[in-house]
């Protein structure tokens, strides 16, 4: 088993959540445009004690219908792409693994292609068409790239993962061929791509948050689990446990979070790899401590990187690339430092 | 194997090479209608080309060019059209491509003269070893450029005078309009939407200089108009805030984007430009093409505005 010492314990949680709380604030706080933070608190002040507030009805949308829920979806698809992330980490046994693996976002990116093509203008939906695709062409790639490595037999974790790489190719492929069609949409497509969350609201928070709750509380409910599997899957088995099955589950509750987040946010890369390792080097190895740490480390790192993506240039920057731009070289240096320590 | 089909191979090789073939261009070539050649053209910003004899079979890979063509009488030379190119009705659309353009599906329709909005891929190359002109119309980037193109494409298939005319009527047209437009007592701003993730243009782009000649402000602008080349994407925050007199949607063919869908955005609806009902859904073509059409545009900004400033 591993080392018990490695338990999370909860002067670090309460530390993690109360410095998420300060980031979800600050967030609040300052955004595009310029309310003042001052004001914005004495917002915040007036509607807890029904006072009166500085902010125009305009003023207050801003706040409340536009920045609230952009921060509250940020925190959302953060944790959930850095849960996903550990898990899949955890599951294969490879630490490189992330959310997108298994053919999720190229599940996600062709069937968003197919549904901007092919039905460009549908104004019925409730939601615009790329969510819902996105989402089931998230689930579909992975499910697709399960029923490939079952069917391949082995069942062992390589096998998944090499059919996983075929269903990516060959969804992406159906991508590319489907934007050849139809060269007018490219420009949709890739801005959706790049992952943003500079259009999204309550609608979107309200998506996203039960898939992504179920997952988490299944993913913390397991990590115990994953542990054990982390020790090889004879010793799990020898323990009693059934490590395919529970591969499955966790698998599943993960693909699902990860499904949710590309639905309202598109692909945002280097949350589900640098969150979980950065609270491994931190925190330790044990997906106890790992799993609730990423929850909260990935909410506050996706909130940080929109308010850069936001305010960092007049335009909005692509969120995806802000992750890239920031996690990357954070990660390299977390890297350099704890190598340096152990050597 | 090869060796004993050598012979043959030499002898088929020098059989076409003796071959001799009907002229694409010389065979049925209709009176002449007017224009001098050889002429010399080019449209702002882009290589001059000469033309020897006035073009009978025209290849139009711009939609911009394709409306200008047939506006100045050009359309019985035009033999093929890009697939984006769908106005007027009568252009013969076919499933090439001004993005990318292919040489040799290009040349299946013999042209004498090609015309693209940019040659990023060595395309004027091309099809010059078929005999083929390509002349370059790029973007417009003023109101100028786009009254020069329209002399230019007159010129270069044998319709000056017509060029000429289209040329000034649109000026006179789009400089009357202008005048004609009471200034509001306050100068209004506007916001100008290309997609539904809030790409805006500045006042730097082409369409941005067309609504600055009204004496309206962009709300892209901020410090610097050029700023993401003219294009940037703007938050929603940032629209709220600035708060415009009028939404001019790009996006109503394209993506279904109207003032009921405007209106349904969280906190659009404490926009001055949604509540007082001047939010404008445009021909996502026309806002978009610098062809005669653009006096069309105009027109309707225009209208926008007088009933905005009453």
């Amino acid at each position: 088993m591993p080392d018990t010492r490695t338990r999370l314990r909860a002067p670090v949680l309460i530390v993690g959540l109360l410095a998420l709380v300060a980031v979800l604030v600050s967030a609040v706080l300052a955004g595009a445009s310029d309310l003042g933070w001052q004001r914005v608190l004495a917002e915040m002040w007036a509607q807890v004690t029904g006072g009166q507030s500085p902010l125009s009805a305009r003023e207050a949308a801003i706040v409340w219908q536009l920045r609230v829920p952009r921060v509250l979806l940020a925190a959302i698809v953060g944790a959930a792409l850095a849960v996903s992330g550990a898990t899949f980490q955890g599951v294969f046994r490879n630490p490189l693994a992330d959310p997108y693996l298994l053919g999720a976002a190229a599940g996600a990116g062709m069937a968003a292609t197919l549904v901007v093509v092919l039905a460009p203008s549908v104004t019925g939906w409730v939601i615009g068409p790329l969510p819902p695709a996105a989402f089931a062409g998230a689930l579909g790639g992975v499910g697709l790239s399960w029923l490939v490595g079952r069917s391949a037999g082995g069942g062992g974790t390589s096998t998944l993962l090499l059919a996983g790489v075929a269903v990516a190719s060959f969804l992406t492929a159906i991508q590319t061929f489907a934007q050849q069609l139809n060269t007018q949409t490219i420009r949709q497509v890739y801005t959706w791509m790049l992952g943003g969350l500079n259009v999204s609201g309550w609608r979107e928070v309200a998506i996203a948050v039960p898939y992504v709750a179920v997952a988490a509380v299944v993913l913390c409910l397991s990590a115990r689990l994953l542990d054990v599997l982390t020790l090889g899957d004879a010793e799990a088995a020898s323990l009693g446990l059934r490590p395919g099955r529970i591969r499955l589950v966790v698998l599943a509750a993960a693909s699902l979070a990860t499904a949710a987040a590309v639905s309202v946010s598109g692909l945002i890369g280097f949350v589900g790899i640098v969150v979980p390792h950065v609270v491994r080097m931190l925190a330790g190895a044990s997906y106890r401590v790992v799993i609730p740490l990423s929850l909260v480390g990935g909410a506050a790192f996706l909130v940080l990187a929109d308010q850069l993506a936001r305010t960092i240039m007049p335009g909005e920057l692509p969120l995806g690339v802000v992750t890239a731009f920031t996690g990357a070289p954070f990660f390299a240096w977390i890297l350099r430092s704890s190598r340096r320590r152990v050597s | 194997m090869f060796r004993r089909f050598a012979p043959l191979l030499a002898v088929l090789l020098v059989l076409t090479g003796c071959a001799t073939r009907p002229s694409d261009t010389d065979s049925a070539a209709p009176p002449e209608t007017g224009g001098t050649f050889p002429v010399t053209v080019s449209a702002p910003g882009a290589p001059a080309v000469t033309l020897d004899r006035q073009p009978q079979r025209i290849v139009s890979l711009s939609p911009s060019a394709t409306e200008t063509l047939f506006a100045l009488g050009a359309g019985p030379q035009v033999v093929a059209v890009d697939s984006a190119s769908d106005y007027p009705g009568q252009a013969p659309k076919t499933q090439l491509s001004g993005l990318s353009p292919d040489p040799e599906a290009i040349a299946a329709y013999r042209p004498d003269l090609v015309v693209v909005y940019a040659d990023t891929t060595g395309l004027a190359d091309a099809l010059a070893k078929t005999g083929t002109k390509t002349l370059v119309m790029p973007d417009a980037k003023t109101l100028d450029d786009a009254y020069a193109q329209f002399v230019a494409l007159g010129k270069a298939t044998g319709h000056q005078a017509e060029g000429e005319s289209l040329a000034r009527q649109a000026k006179d047209d789009i400089d009357k309009i202008v005048a004609d437009t009471p200034k509001p007592a306050r100068p209004l701003s506007y916001y100008w939407e290309l997609d539904q993730t809030y790409y805006s243009v500045t006042s730097a782009t082409f369409v941005g200089q067309v609504l600055t000649r009204f004496g309206l402000t962009n709300i892209a602008d901020g410090s610097d108009p050029a700023a993401s080349g003219g294009y940037p994407q703007l938050s929603a925050e940032r629209i709220l805030q600035a708060n415009p007199d009028l939404i001019f949607l790009a996006d109503s063919k394209c993506c279904g984007q109207n003032a009921q869908t405007v209106a349904a955005r969280p906190g659009w609806n404490t926009l001055t430009a949604v509540a007082r009902g001047h939010v404008v859904a445009l021909d996502d073509d026309i806002a978009s093409r610098w062809s005669p059409r653009i006096v069309d545009l105009v027109r309707t900004v225009a209208d926008t505005i007088a009933d905005a400033g009453a």
